[in-house]
Protein backbone atom coordinates (compact mmCIF):
# COMPACT_ATOMS: atom_id res chain seq x y z
CA UNK A 1 0.00 0.00 0.00
CA UNK A 2 1.18 3.62 -1.10
CA UNK A 3 2.26 5.93 1.60
CA UNK A 4 0.86 9.16 1.29
CA UNK A 5 1.51 11.96 3.02
CA UNK A 6 -0.56 15.46 2.52
CA UNK A 7 0.69 19.43 3.93
CA UNK A 8 -2.40 20.90 4.94
CA UNK A 9 -2.09 24.84 4.25
CA UNK A 10 -4.06 26.97 6.55
CA UNK A 11 -4.68 30.29 8.26
CA UNK A 12 -5.81 31.83 11.53
CA UNK A 13 -6.81 28.50 13.02
CA UNK A 14 -8.60 27.16 9.77
CA UNK A 15 -7.48 24.85 7.27
CA UNK A 16 -7.71 25.47 3.68
CA UNK A 17 -10.23 23.39 1.53
CA UNK A 18 -8.26 21.26 -0.14
CA UNK A 19 -7.47 19.65 3.28
CA UNK A 20 -10.27 17.55 2.33
CA UNK A 21 -9.61 17.12 -1.16
CA UNK A 22 -6.31 14.70 -0.27
CA UNK A 23 -8.04 12.32 0.99
CA UNK A 24 -10.39 11.82 -2.10
CA UNK A 25 -6.77 11.98 -4.61
CA UNK A 26 -5.32 9.51 -2.21
CA UNK A 27 -7.69 7.23 -3.34
CA UNK A 28 -8.06 7.62 -6.27
CA UNK A 29 -3.58 6.91 -6.36
CA UNK A 30 -4.94 3.96 -4.53
CA UNK A 31 -8.34 2.23 -3.21
CA UNK A 32 -8.33 2.42 0.59
CA UNK A 33 -5.35 4.18 0.99
CA UNK A 34 -4.65 6.49 3.93
CA UNK A 35 -3.23 9.97 3.94
CA UNK A 36 -0.88 11.08 7.17
CA UNK A 37 -1.58 15.03 7.24
CA UNK A 38 1.15 17.03 8.29
CA UNK A 39 1.04 20.60 9.62
CA UNK A 40 3.21 23.47 10.28
CA UNK A 41 2.52 26.94 12.36
CA UNK A 42 3.33 28.09 16.00
CA UNK A 43 0.94 28.26 19.08
CA UNK A 44 -2.74 28.29 19.75
CA UNK A 45 -3.85 28.58 15.69
CA UNK A 46 -1.50 25.40 14.96
CA UNK A 47 -3.72 23.03 17.75
CA UNK A 48 -6.50 24.02 16.28
CA UNK A 49 -5.94 23.47 13.44
CA UNK A 50 -4.25 20.37 13.94
CA UNK A 51 -7.26 19.06 15.88
CA UNK A 52 -9.80 20.17 13.27
CA UNK A 53 -8.13 17.68 10.77
CA UNK A 54 -8.79 14.49 12.95
CA UNK A 55 -12.04 14.38 11.68
CA UNK A 56 -10.84 13.46 8.34
CA UNK A 57 -7.73 12.30 8.62
CA UNK A 58 -6.75 9.22 11.36
CA UNK A 59 -3.21 10.49 11.45
CA UNK A 60 -2.08 14.23 11.88
CA UNK A 61 1.68 15.09 12.63
CA UNK A 62 1.85 18.98 13.44
CA UNK A 63 5.48 20.74 13.81
CA UNK A 64 5.35 23.38 16.17
CA UNK A 65 8.27 26.42 16.13
CA UNK A 66 7.82 29.98 16.21
CA UNK A 67 9.90 30.23 12.83
CA UNK A 68 6.94 28.41 11.29
CA UNK A 69 4.67 30.80 12.15
CA UNK A 70 4.29 32.40 8.36
CA UNK A 71 3.99 29.44 6.25
CA UNK A 72 7.74 30.40 4.30
CA UNK A 73 8.06 27.41 1.73
CA UNK A 74 11.93 27.42 2.46
CA UNK A 75 12.14 26.50 5.79
CA UNK A 76 8.71 23.76 5.31
CA UNK A 77 11.14 22.43 2.79
CA UNK A 78 13.57 21.43 5.31
CA UNK A 79 11.70 20.36 7.59
CA UNK A 80 9.34 18.01 5.15
CA UNK A 81 13.24 16.57 4.29
CA UNK A 82 13.09 15.49 8.11
CA UNK A 83 9.93 14.26 8.18
CA UNK A 84 8.65 12.68 5.20
CA UNK A 85 9.98 9.01 4.60
CA UNK A 86 12.08 7.93 1.31
CA UNK A 87 9.89 6.72 -1.04
CA UNK A 88 6.73 8.20 0.09
CA UNK A 89 3.91 9.83 -2.02
CA UNK A 90 3.98 13.40 -0.93
CA UNK A 91 0.92 16.08 -1.97
CA UNK A 92 0.35 19.63 -1.96
CA UNK A 93 -1.77 22.10 -3.58
CA UNK A 94 -1.17 23.95 -6.57
CA UNK A 95 -1.67 27.06 -5.05
CA UNK A 96 1.28 29.59 -4.92
CA UNK A 97 2.40 28.20 -1.72
CA UNK A 98 2.70 24.60 -3.54
CA UNK A 99 4.35 25.92 -6.34
CA UNK A 100 7.07 27.88 -4.19
CA UNK A 101 7.56 24.37 -2.05
CA UNK A 102 6.99 21.12 -4.01
CA UNK A 103 9.32 21.13 -7.54
CA UNK A 104 12.69 21.76 -4.93
CA UNK A 105 10.79 19.17 -3.16
CA UNK A 106 11.58 16.58 -5.10
CA UNK A 107 14.86 17.37 -5.84
CA UNK A 108 15.95 16.76 -2.15
CA UNK A 109 13.62 13.84 -1.47
CA UNK A 110 15.10 12.17 -4.61
CA UNK A 111 11.47 11.69 -5.64
CA UNK A 112 9.33 11.94 -9.11
CA UNK A 113 7.61 15.29 -9.60
CA UNK A 114 4.24 15.90 -11.30
CA UNK A 115 2.50 19.22 -10.94
CA UNK A 116 -1.01 20.54 -11.03
CA UNK A 117 -2.65 17.14 -11.41
CA UNK A 118 -6.32 16.78 -12.23
CA UNK A 119 -6.84 13.32 -12.14
CA UNK A 120 -5.01 9.62 -10.92
CA UNK A 121 -6.46 6.83 -12.38
CA UNK A 122 -3.92 4.26 -9.98
CA UNK A 123 -1.15 2.56 -9.73
CA UNK A 124 0.55 -0.28 -12.60
CA UNK A 125 2.91 -2.49 -11.09
CA UNK A 126 3.44 -1.55 -8.20
CA UNK A 127 5.63 1.82 -9.15
CA UNK A 128 3.78 3.69 -12.30
CA UNK A 129 1.31 5.78 -11.48
CA UNK A 130 -0.71 6.52 -14.06
CA UNK A 131 -2.04 10.36 -14.07
CA UNK A 132 -3.80 13.18 -15.81
CA UNK A 133 -2.79 16.52 -16.52
CA UNK A 134 -3.55 19.52 -18.82
CA UNK A 135 -1.27 21.14 -21.38
CA UNK A 136 -1.14 24.84 -22.93
CA UNK A 137 -3.95 26.66 -20.65
CA UNK A 138 -6.05 23.76 -20.63
CA UNK A 139 -6.23 23.49 -24.23
CA UNK A 140 -5.49 19.85 -24.15
CA UNK A 141 -5.60 16.78 -22.07
CA UNK A 142 -2.25 14.26 -21.22
CA UNK A 143 -1.96 10.51 -19.53
CA UNK A 144 1.22 10.85 -18.02
CA UNK A 145 3.10 7.81 -16.08
CA UNK A 146 5.18 8.52 -13.11
CA UNK A 147 7.69 6.01 -11.86
CA UNK A 148 7.16 6.09 -8.06
CA UNK A 149 9.75 3.86 -6.98
CA UNK A 150 11.58 6.24 -5.20
CA UNK A 151 8.68 8.26 -3.84
CA UNK A 152 6.80 11.11 -5.52
CA UNK A 153 6.01 14.93 -5.03
CA UNK A 154 3.03 15.60 -6.77
CA UNK A 155 0.60 18.79 -6.43
CA UNK A 156 -2.85 18.60 -6.87
CA UNK A 157 -5.10 21.22 -8.66
CA UNK A 158 -7.33 23.00 -6.16
CA UNK A 159 -10.98 22.15 -6.23
CA UNK A 160 -11.00 19.42 -8.75
CA UNK A 161 -10.82 16.36 -5.92
CA UNK A 162 -13.55 18.35 -3.72
CA UNK A 163 -15.55 15.54 -1.89
CA UNK A 164 -19.05 15.16 -3.72
CA UNK A 165 -20.94 14.97 -0.33
CA UNK A 166 -19.47 16.58 3.25
CA UNK A 167 -16.48 14.02 3.83
CA UNK A 168 -17.44 11.32 6.52
CA UNK A 169 -16.28 13.24 9.61
CA UNK A 170 -15.25 10.17 11.73
CA UNK A 171 -11.53 9.52 11.40
CA UNK A 172 -11.20 9.35 14.79
CA UNK A 173 -7.92 10.39 13.96
CA UNK A 174 -4.99 12.47 16.69
CA UNK A 175 -2.30 14.21 16.16
CA UNK A 176 1.48 13.80 16.88
CA UNK A 177 4.20 15.99 17.87
CA UNK A 178 6.91 15.98 15.96
CA UNK A 179 8.33 19.26 16.83
CA UNK A 180 11.34 17.85 18.03
CA UNK A 181 12.45 16.58 14.33
CA UNK A 182 12.35 19.69 12.16
CA UNK A 183 16.22 20.04 12.28
CA UNK A 184 17.79 22.98 11.37
CA UNK A 185 15.58 25.90 10.37
CA UNK A 186 17.90 28.02 9.17
CA UNK A 187 17.40 29.68 5.34
CA UNK A 188 18.54 32.47 3.37
CA UNK A 189 15.08 33.68 2.34
CA UNK A 190 13.22 35.80 5.35
CA UNK A 191 9.82 36.68 5.09
CA UNK A 192 9.21 40.51 5.80
CA UNK A 193 5.52 41.52 5.52
CA UNK A 194 2.48 41.05 3.05
CA UNK A 195 1.36 43.97 1.14
CA UNK A 196 -2.38 43.99 0.74
CA UNK A 197 -3.94 44.41 -3.19
CA UNK A 198 -5.26 47.99 -3.33
CA UNK A 199 -8.82 48.54 -3.99
CA UNK A 200 -9.31 50.25 -7.28
CA UNK A 201 -12.29 52.07 -8.21
CA UNK A 202 -14.95 49.99 -8.92
CA UNK A 203 -15.83 47.18 -6.76
CA UNK A 204 -16.18 44.29 -9.26
CA UNK A 205 -17.25 41.97 -6.72
CA UNK A 206 -20.55 43.75 -5.81
CA UNK A 207 -22.08 43.34 -9.21
CA UNK A 208 -24.74 40.51 -10.08
CA UNK A 209 -23.61 41.09 -13.85
CA UNK A 210 -20.24 41.29 -15.17
CA UNK A 211 -18.38 41.75 -18.59
CA UNK A 212 -15.35 40.22 -18.78
CA UNK A 213 -13.12 40.51 -21.31
CA UNK A 214 -10.11 38.87 -22.06
CA UNK A 215 -7.02 38.65 -24.61
CA UNK A 216 -8.83 38.40 -27.67
CA UNK A 217 -10.26 42.31 -26.77
CA UNK A 218 -7.00 43.07 -28.68
CA UNK A 219 -5.82 45.93 -27.98
CA UNK A 220 -6.37 49.20 -25.04
CA UNK A 221 -8.55 50.90 -27.41
CA UNK A 222 -11.39 48.26 -27.81
CA UNK A 223 -12.17 48.24 -23.70
CA UNK A 224 -14.70 51.33 -24.74
CA UNK A 225 -16.87 48.20 -27.13
CA UNK A 226 -17.01 46.03 -23.83
CA UNK A 227 -18.06 49.42 -21.17
CA UNK A 228 -20.86 50.16 -23.87
CA UNK A 229 -22.11 46.73 -23.29
CA UNK A 230 -21.94 46.81 -19.92
CA UNK A 231 -23.71 50.27 -19.37
CA UNK A 232 -26.44 48.64 -21.75
CA UNK A 233 -26.61 46.12 -19.21
CA UNK A 234 -26.19 47.80 -16.37
CA UNK A 235 -23.15 45.79 -15.60
CA UNK A 236 -20.10 46.45 -14.28
CA UNK A 237 -16.39 45.59 -16.81
CA UNK A 238 -14.10 42.93 -15.46
CA UNK A 239 -11.10 41.15 -16.94
CA UNK A 240 -8.45 38.33 -16.89
CA UNK A 241 -5.09 38.58 -16.57
CA UNK A 242 -3.23 39.53 -19.46
CA UNK A 243 -5.52 42.85 -19.85
CA UNK A 244 -4.03 43.88 -16.37
CA UNK A 245 -0.50 42.79 -17.23
CA UNK A 246 -0.39 44.92 -20.23
CA UNK A 247 -2.26 48.39 -17.82
CA UNK A 248 -5.71 48.66 -19.85
CA UNK A 249 -7.55 47.47 -16.79
CA UNK A 250 -6.90 47.83 -13.02
CA UNK A 251 -5.81 45.10 -11.07
CA UNK A 252 -8.98 45.19 -9.26
CA UNK A 253 -10.84 43.83 -12.48
CA UNK A 254 -8.95 41.06 -12.46
CA UNK A 255 -11.21 37.74 -11.78
CA UNK A 256 -9.33 34.30 -10.71
CA UNK A 257 -6.77 33.20 -8.16
CA UNK A 258 -4.30 35.93 -8.13
CA UNK A 259 -7.46 38.55 -8.37
CA UNK A 260 -10.90 39.03 -7.37
CA UNK A 261 -13.56 35.90 -6.22
CA UNK A 262 -16.81 37.22 -7.75
CA UNK A 263 -20.30 35.52 -6.93
CA UNK A 264 -22.26 37.42 -9.92
CA UNK A 265 -25.67 36.03 -11.27
CA UNK A 266 -23.91 36.24 -15.04
CA UNK A 267 -20.80 36.30 -16.55
CA UNK A 268 -20.43 37.17 -20.27
CA UNK A 269 -16.79 36.03 -20.67
CA UNK A 270 -15.69 37.63 -24.31
CA UNK A 271 -12.53 36.20 -25.61
CA UNK A 272 -11.44 34.45 -22.08
CA UNK A 273 -9.95 30.88 -22.82
CA UNK A 274 -11.32 29.68 -19.54
CA UNK A 275 -7.65 28.79 -17.51
CA UNK A 276 -8.32 27.01 -14.10
CA UNK A 277 -6.21 30.33 -12.81
CA UNK A 278 -9.32 32.09 -14.27
CA UNK A 279 -12.54 30.44 -13.26
CA UNK A 280 -10.81 29.65 -9.81
CA UNK A 281 -12.17 33.48 -9.22
CA UNK A 282 -15.73 32.69 -10.46
CA UNK A 283 -17.69 31.56 -7.31
CA UNK A 284 -21.74 30.98 -7.55
CA UNK A 285 -22.65 28.65 -10.28
CA UNK A 286 -22.83 31.99 -12.23
CA UNK A 287 -24.92 31.69 -15.48
CA UNK A 288 -21.74 31.75 -18.15
CA UNK A 289 -22.10 33.21 -21.48
CA UNK A 290 -18.88 32.39 -23.39
CA UNK A 291 -17.89 33.82 -26.69
CA UNK A 292 -14.98 33.42 -28.48
CA UNK A 293 -13.88 32.99 -31.79
CA UNK A 294 -12.18 29.14 -31.07
CA UNK A 295 -14.58 26.65 -31.26
CA UNK A 296 -12.27 24.23 -28.90
CA UNK A 297 -11.91 26.91 -26.74
CA UNK A 298 -12.02 25.10 -23.39
CA UNK A 299 -14.57 28.32 -21.78
CA UNK A 300 -16.90 26.57 -23.65
CA UNK A 301 -16.67 23.70 -21.09
CA UNK A 302 -17.50 25.08 -18.76
CA UNK A 303 -20.16 27.70 -20.04
CA UNK A 304 -23.74 27.64 -19.71
CA UNK A 305 -24.40 28.96 -23.62
CA UNK A 306 -21.51 29.20 -26.48
CA UNK A 307 -21.11 31.49 -28.83
CA UNK A 308 -18.71 31.19 -32.03
CA UNK A 309 -18.27 34.43 -32.90
CA UNK A 310 -15.82 37.31 -32.88
CA UNK A 311 -16.12 39.74 -29.98
CA UNK A 312 -15.22 42.90 -31.80
CA UNK A 313 -18.03 42.66 -34.00
CA UNK A 314 -20.27 40.40 -31.82
CA UNK A 315 -20.45 42.75 -28.67
CA UNK A 316 -21.33 46.22 -30.64
CA UNK A 317 -24.32 44.35 -32.23
CA UNK A 318 -25.24 43.00 -29.24
CA UNK A 319 -25.45 46.60 -27.44
CA UNK A 320 -27.85 48.07 -30.40
CA UNK A 321 -29.70 45.03 -29.89
CA UNK A 322 -30.25 45.53 -25.99
CA UNK A 323 -30.52 49.78 -26.30
CA UNK A 324 -33.38 48.54 -28.56
CA UNK A 325 -35.42 46.34 -25.88
CA UNK B 1 25.15 41.17 -11.57
CA UNK B 2 25.90 38.06 -13.57
CA UNK B 3 22.21 37.11 -14.52
CA UNK B 4 21.47 33.77 -16.09
CA UNK B 5 17.75 33.53 -17.96
CA UNK B 6 16.09 30.22 -18.84
CA UNK B 7 13.72 30.65 -21.85
CA UNK B 8 11.74 27.98 -23.79
CA UNK B 9 10.26 27.92 -27.24
CA UNK B 10 6.87 26.89 -26.78
CA UNK B 11 3.41 26.80 -29.01
CA UNK B 12 1.50 30.03 -28.47
CA UNK B 13 -1.85 29.88 -27.13
CA UNK B 14 -3.04 32.99 -28.53
CA UNK B 15 -2.10 32.12 -32.55
CA UNK B 16 -3.15 28.52 -32.61
CA UNK B 17 -6.02 26.19 -32.51
CA UNK B 18 -4.71 23.02 -31.24
CA UNK B 19 -5.68 19.72 -32.78
CA UNK B 20 -4.67 16.02 -32.25
CA UNK B 21 -2.85 14.05 -34.79
CA UNK B 22 -4.35 11.48 -36.99
CA UNK B 23 -3.35 8.91 -34.49
CA UNK B 24 -4.73 10.63 -31.72
CA UNK B 25 -1.80 10.98 -29.89
CA UNK B 26 0.33 13.81 -30.21
CA UNK B 27 -0.67 17.34 -31.44
CA UNK B 28 -0.69 18.11 -35.06
CA UNK B 29 2.44 20.28 -34.74
CA UNK B 30 2.43 20.91 -38.61
CA UNK B 31 0.84 24.57 -38.65
CA UNK B 32 1.77 25.27 -35.46
CA UNK B 33 3.14 29.05 -34.51
CA UNK B 34 5.49 29.18 -31.90
CA UNK B 35 6.76 32.01 -30.03
CA UNK B 36 8.74 32.68 -26.66
CA UNK B 37 6.48 31.33 -23.28
CA UNK B 38 5.00 34.51 -22.55
CA UNK B 39 6.40 34.47 -19.02
CA UNK B 40 9.88 34.31 -20.14
CA UNK B 41 9.91 38.00 -21.77
CA UNK B 42 9.08 38.93 -18.36
CA UNK B 43 11.78 37.44 -16.77
CA UNK B 44 14.49 38.86 -19.76
CA UNK B 45 13.00 42.14 -19.51
CA UNK B 46 13.71 42.08 -15.92
CA UNK B 47 17.45 40.86 -15.86
CA UNK B 48 17.75 43.79 -19.04
CA UNK B 49 16.31 46.41 -16.24
CA UNK B 50 18.37 45.10 -13.70
CA UNK B 51 21.65 45.76 -15.54
CA UNK B 52 20.92 48.67 -16.92
CA UNK B 53 20.52 50.10 -13.16
CA UNK B 54 23.25 48.27 -11.22
CA UNK B 55 25.97 46.64 -14.46
CA UNK B 56 26.64 43.47 -15.55
CA UNK B 57 25.66 40.68 -17.88
CA UNK B 58 22.34 39.12 -19.25
CA UNK B 59 22.81 35.69 -20.81
CA UNK B 60 19.53 33.56 -22.40
CA UNK B 61 20.30 29.79 -22.29
CA UNK B 62 17.17 27.51 -23.50
CA UNK B 63 17.22 23.23 -23.89
CA UNK B 64 15.88 22.72 -27.22
CA UNK B 65 16.10 21.53 -30.94
CA UNK B 66 17.91 24.09 -33.34
CA UNK B 67 14.61 25.81 -34.09
CA UNK B 68 15.06 27.37 -30.57
CA UNK B 69 17.30 29.67 -31.89
CA UNK B 70 15.13 31.90 -32.83
CA UNK B 71 14.12 32.81 -29.89
CA UNK B 72 17.09 33.25 -28.16
CA UNK B 73 18.26 35.82 -30.73
CA UNK B 74 14.61 37.26 -30.58
CA UNK B 75 15.65 37.86 -26.42
CA UNK B 76 19.12 39.40 -27.94
CA UNK B 77 16.92 41.64 -29.62
CA UNK B 78 15.21 42.54 -26.78
CA UNK B 79 18.91 43.15 -25.24
CA UNK B 80 20.43 40.09 -23.63
CA UNK B 81 23.95 39.99 -24.06
CA UNK B 82 24.35 35.93 -24.89
CA UNK B 83 22.75 33.18 -25.79
CA UNK B 84 23.59 29.49 -25.13
CA UNK B 85 21.44 26.64 -26.81
CA UNK B 86 21.69 23.43 -24.93
CA UNK B 87 20.98 21.00 -27.76
CA UNK B 88 21.75 17.05 -28.32
CA UNK B 89 19.42 14.33 -29.44
CA UNK B 90 19.71 12.82 -25.74
CA UNK B 91 17.98 15.90 -24.34
CA UNK B 92 14.54 14.57 -25.79
CA UNK B 93 12.07 13.18 -23.54
CA UNK B 94 13.61 14.62 -20.48
CA UNK B 95 10.92 15.50 -17.91
CA UNK B 96 11.32 18.61 -15.58
CA UNK B 97 14.71 16.87 -14.00
CA UNK B 98 15.87 16.43 -16.60
CA UNK B 99 15.92 19.82 -17.94
CA UNK B 100 16.96 21.49 -15.03
CA UNK B 101 20.16 19.00 -14.60
CA UNK B 102 21.04 19.91 -18.18
CA UNK B 103 20.86 24.05 -17.01
CA UNK B 104 22.18 23.39 -14.03
CA UNK B 105 25.00 21.80 -15.54
CA UNK B 106 25.39 25.13 -17.50
CA UNK B 107 25.25 27.44 -14.75
CA UNK B 108 28.12 25.36 -13.61
CA UNK B 109 30.03 26.44 -15.95
CA UNK B 110 29.51 30.24 -15.52
CA UNK B 111 29.56 32.85 -12.46
CA UNK B 112 26.15 33.68 -12.25
CA UNK B 113 24.70 35.61 -9.05
CA UNK B 114 21.24 35.69 -10.13
CA UNK B 115 19.17 32.95 -12.42
CA UNK B 116 16.09 33.55 -13.59
CA UNK B 117 13.03 31.67 -15.76
CA UNK B 118 9.55 32.18 -16.67
CA UNK B 119 6.92 31.16 -13.11
CA UNK B 120 5.71 28.58 -16.10
CA UNK B 121 5.80 27.55 -19.67
CA UNK B 122 3.14 25.51 -21.80
CA UNK B 123 3.11 22.23 -19.75
CA UNK B 124 1.96 24.38 -16.75
CA UNK B 125 4.42 22.40 -14.21
CA UNK B 126 6.05 25.76 -12.91
CA UNK B 127 8.65 23.09 -11.94
CA UNK B 128 12.38 23.74 -13.61
CA UNK B 129 13.19 27.24 -11.14
CA UNK B 130 12.76 25.36 -7.82
CA UNK B 131 14.32 22.35 -8.60
CA UNK B 132 17.02 24.20 -10.49
CA UNK B 133 17.37 26.28 -7.44
CA UNK B 134 17.24 23.00 -4.93
CA UNK B 135 19.90 20.98 -7.43
CA UNK B 136 22.65 24.71 -7.34
CA UNK B 137 21.51 24.29 -3.09
CA UNK B 138 20.63 28.33 -3.08
CA UNK B 139 17.33 29.84 -1.98
CA UNK B 140 14.44 30.45 -4.25
CA UNK B 141 11.66 32.45 -5.15
CA UNK B 142 8.45 31.75 -7.43
CA UNK B 143 5.55 33.87 -8.72
CA UNK B 144 8.01 37.18 -8.74
CA UNK B 145 6.33 40.21 -9.67
CA UNK B 146 9.04 42.67 -7.88
CA UNK B 147 12.78 43.09 -7.66
CA UNK B 148 14.89 45.25 -5.94
CA UNK B 149 18.13 44.58 -5.66
CA UNK B 150 19.82 45.75 -1.79
CA UNK B 151 23.40 45.04 -2.50
CA UNK B 152 25.66 43.16 -4.26
CA UNK B 153 24.39 40.14 -1.16
CA UNK B 154 20.90 40.34 -1.19
CA UNK B 155 17.53 41.02 -2.88
CA UNK B 156 14.38 42.87 -2.04
CA UNK B 157 11.74 40.18 -4.01
CA UNK B 158 7.80 40.81 -4.15
CA UNK B 159 5.90 37.14 -4.89
CA UNK B 160 2.38 37.69 -5.80
CA UNK B 161 0.28 35.27 -3.72
CA UNK B 162 -3.67 34.45 -4.10
CA UNK B 163 -5.70 37.49 -4.00
CA UNK B 164 -3.34 39.25 -6.05
CA UNK B 165 -1.37 40.00 -2.46
CA UNK B 166 2.39 40.35 -2.48
CA UNK B 167 4.69 38.68 -0.05
CA UNK B 168 7.71 40.30 0.62
CA UNK B 169 10.73 38.74 1.53
CA UNK B 170 14.50 39.23 1.63
CA UNK B 171 16.65 37.02 -0.34
CA UNK B 172 20.64 36.33 -0.62
CA UNK B 173 22.61 36.12 -3.59
CA UNK B 174 22.95 33.46 -5.60
CA UNK B 175 19.19 32.56 -6.22
CA UNK B 176 16.86 31.50 -8.84
CA UNK B 177 14.01 33.62 -8.69
CA UNK B 178 10.92 32.51 -11.26
CA UNK B 179 9.08 35.63 -12.96
CA UNK B 180 5.27 36.04 -12.97
CA UNK B 181 3.42 38.11 -15.75
CA UNK B 182 3.12 41.77 -15.12
CA UNK B 183 6.15 42.68 -13.28
CA UNK B 184 7.43 44.82 -15.70
CA UNK B 185 6.25 45.74 -19.12
CA UNK B 186 8.51 43.89 -22.14
CA UNK B 187 9.82 46.34 -24.59
CA UNK B 188 8.78 45.22 -28.56
CA UNK B 189 11.38 43.69 -30.75
CA UNK B 190 10.48 44.40 -34.19
CA UNK B 191 12.25 42.90 -37.59
CA UNK B 192 14.95 45.40 -37.12
CA UNK B 193 16.49 44.20 -33.97
CA UNK B 194 16.21 40.78 -34.80
CA UNK B 195 18.38 41.54 -37.79
CA UNK B 196 21.17 43.40 -35.67
CA UNK B 197 21.86 40.22 -33.90
CA UNK B 198 21.44 38.06 -36.55
CA UNK B 199 24.78 37.42 -37.34
CA UNK B 200 26.12 37.11 -33.54
CA UNK B 201 27.66 33.71 -32.61
CA UNK B 202 25.45 31.37 -30.42
CA UNK B 203 27.36 28.61 -29.03
CA UNK B 204 25.70 25.07 -28.79
CA UNK B 205 26.06 22.67 -26.29
CA UNK B 206 25.44 18.76 -26.15
CA UNK B 207 25.47 16.47 -23.33
CA UNK B 208 29.51 15.90 -23.77
CA UNK B 209 29.95 19.39 -23.86
CA UNK B 210 28.57 19.70 -20.57
CA UNK B 211 29.93 16.92 -18.81
CA UNK B 212 26.45 15.11 -18.89
CA UNK B 213 26.10 10.90 -18.41
CA UNK B 214 23.52 10.51 -21.33
CA UNK B 215 21.29 8.22 -18.84
CA UNK B 216 20.64 10.82 -16.74
CA UNK B 217 18.48 13.04 -19.21
CA UNK B 218 16.58 12.53 -21.72
CA UNK B 219 13.91 10.21 -21.85
CA UNK B 220 16.60 7.35 -20.29
CA UNK B 221 16.37 9.44 -16.84
CA UNK B 222 12.99 10.70 -16.75
CA UNK B 223 10.85 9.50 -14.26
CA UNK B 224 7.65 11.22 -15.51
CA UNK B 225 6.86 10.70 -19.32
CA UNK B 226 3.58 11.78 -21.05
CA UNK B 227 1.71 9.46 -22.49
CA UNK B 228 -0.67 10.48 -24.98
CA UNK B 229 -2.63 14.08 -25.50
CA UNK B 230 -6.20 13.98 -25.74
CA UNK B 231 -9.38 16.19 -25.88
CA UNK B 232 -11.28 14.96 -22.37
CA UNK B 233 -15.55 14.23 -22.09
CA UNK B 234 -16.45 16.90 -20.08
CA UNK B 235 -19.80 16.14 -20.82
CA UNK B 236 -22.68 18.16 -22.06
CA UNK B 237 -20.42 21.77 -22.45
CA UNK B 238 -22.23 24.91 -23.07
CA UNK B 239 -25.19 24.94 -25.19
CA UNK B 240 -24.09 25.89 -28.35
CA UNK B 241 -26.27 29.04 -30.36
CA UNK B 242 -26.11 29.20 -33.88
CA UNK B 243 -27.98 31.09 -36.72
CA UNK B 244 -27.03 34.43 -38.18
CA UNK B 245 -25.71 36.86 -35.51
CA UNK B 246 -29.06 38.40 -35.16
CA UNK B 247 -30.38 34.87 -34.55
CA UNK B 248 -27.98 34.31 -31.73
CA UNK B 249 -28.77 37.68 -30.30
CA UNK B 250 -32.40 36.89 -30.28
CA UNK B 251 -31.88 33.92 -28.65
CA UNK B 252 -29.32 35.28 -26.12
CA UNK B 253 -31.37 38.56 -25.01
CA UNK B 254 -33.85 36.00 -23.76
CA UNK B 255 -31.94 33.40 -22.26
CA UNK B 256 -30.49 36.90 -20.34
CA UNK B 257 -33.23 38.20 -19.45
CA UNK B 258 -34.38 34.85 -17.60
CA UNK B 259 -30.95 34.53 -16.13
CA UNK B 260 -31.48 38.38 -14.63
CA UNK B 261 -28.64 39.43 -17.13
CA UNK B 262 -30.95 42.17 -18.20
C1 LIG C 1 0.08 31.68 -10.54
C2 LIG C 1 -0.80 32.17 -11.63
C3 LIG C 1 -1.91 32.91 -11.32
C4 LIG C 1 -2.77 33.37 -12.32
N1 LIG C 1 -3.87 34.08 -11.95
C5 LIG C 1 -4.76 34.46 -12.90
C6 LIG C 1 -5.95 35.17 -12.54
O1 LIG C 1 -6.20 35.49 -11.37
N2 LIG C 1 -6.82 35.50 -13.53
C7 LIG C 1 -6.60 35.18 -14.84
O2 LIG C 1 -7.43 35.51 -15.68
N3 LIG C 1 -5.47 34.54 -15.21
C8 LIG C 1 -4.54 34.18 -14.27
N4 LIG C 1 -3.40 33.54 -14.66
C9 LIG C 1 -3.09 33.42 -16.10
C10 LIG C 1 -3.80 32.25 -16.76
O3 LIG C 1 -2.99 31.09 -16.65
C11 LIG C 1 -4.02 32.54 -18.26
O4 LIG C 1 -2.80 32.84 -18.86
C12 LIG C 1 -5.01 33.68 -18.49
O5 LIG C 1 -6.19 33.49 -17.72
C13 LIG C 1 -5.39 33.76 -19.95
O6 LIG C 1 -6.22 34.87 -20.17
P1 LIG C 1 -7.18 34.95 -21.45
O7 LIG C 1 -8.15 33.83 -21.40
O8 LIG C 1 -7.70 36.32 -21.52
O9 LIG C 1 -6.15 34.80 -22.65
P2 LIG C 1 -5.90 33.61 -23.67
O10 LIG C 1 -5.70 32.33 -22.96
O11 LIG C 1 -4.87 34.07 -24.61
O12 LIG C 1 -7.29 33.49 -24.41
C14 LIG C 1 -7.79 34.45 -25.30
C15 LIG C 1 -9.03 33.85 -25.94
O13 LIG C 1 -9.62 34.82 -26.77
C16 LIG C 1 -10.04 34.22 -27.97
N5 LIG C 1 -10.06 35.30 -28.95
C17 LIG C 1 -9.04 35.97 -29.50
N6 LIG C 1 -9.45 36.96 -30.30
C18 LIG C 1 -10.80 36.91 -30.27
C19 LIG C 1 -11.86 37.67 -30.89
N7 LIG C 1 -11.58 38.71 -31.71
N8 LIG C 1 -13.13 37.32 -30.65
C20 LIG C 1 -13.43 36.28 -29.83
N9 LIG C 1 -12.51 35.55 -29.21
C21 LIG C 1 -11.20 35.85 -29.42
C22 LIG C 1 -9.04 33.13 -28.24
O14 LIG C 1 -9.61 32.12 -29.04
C23 LIG C 1 -8.73 32.65 -26.82
O15 LIG C 1 -9.59 31.59 -26.44
C24 LIG C 1 -2.50 33.08 -13.68
C25 LIG C 1 -1.37 32.34 -14.01
C26 LIG C 1 -0.51 31.90 -13.00
C27 LIG C 1 0.68 31.10 -13.37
Amino acid sequence: MAEIYAYIPHSSGVADDTALEFPVAAGKIEPGASVTAIVTGSGADLDKVAESLTSAYKEVIKIDNEALAYPNAEIIRKVLCNIVPKGAIFLAANDTFGMDLAPGLSIKLDAAFAADVVDFEGIDGGSTLKLVRQELGGAVSTHVTCDISSGAVITIRPGVFAPAEEAEKAAGGSVTDKSGEAGDLSVKRRFLEIVEAEAGDVDITKSDVLVSVGRGIEGEENIEIAEELAEAMNAVVSCSRPIVDAKWLEKSRQVGTSGQTVKPKVYMAMGISGSFQHLGGLKGNPFIVAVNKNPKAPIFQVADVGIVEDILEFMPELTEKIKEL
Amino acid sequence: MEILVCVKRVPDTAENEFELNSEGNDLDRDDLVYSVNEWDNYAVEEAIQIVDRVGGSVTVATVGDEESEEILRREMAMGANNGVLLSDDAFEGSDGKGVAAILKSEIDSGNYDLIMTGAQADEGAAQVGGMLAAMLDVPYASLVNKIEVVDDKKLKVGREIEGGNQEMSEIELPCVLSIQTGINEPRYVGIRGIRKVAKLEIPVKGASDLGLDEGSVGNAGAKVKRVDYFVPDLGEGAEMLEGSTDEIIEQLIEKLKAKGGL
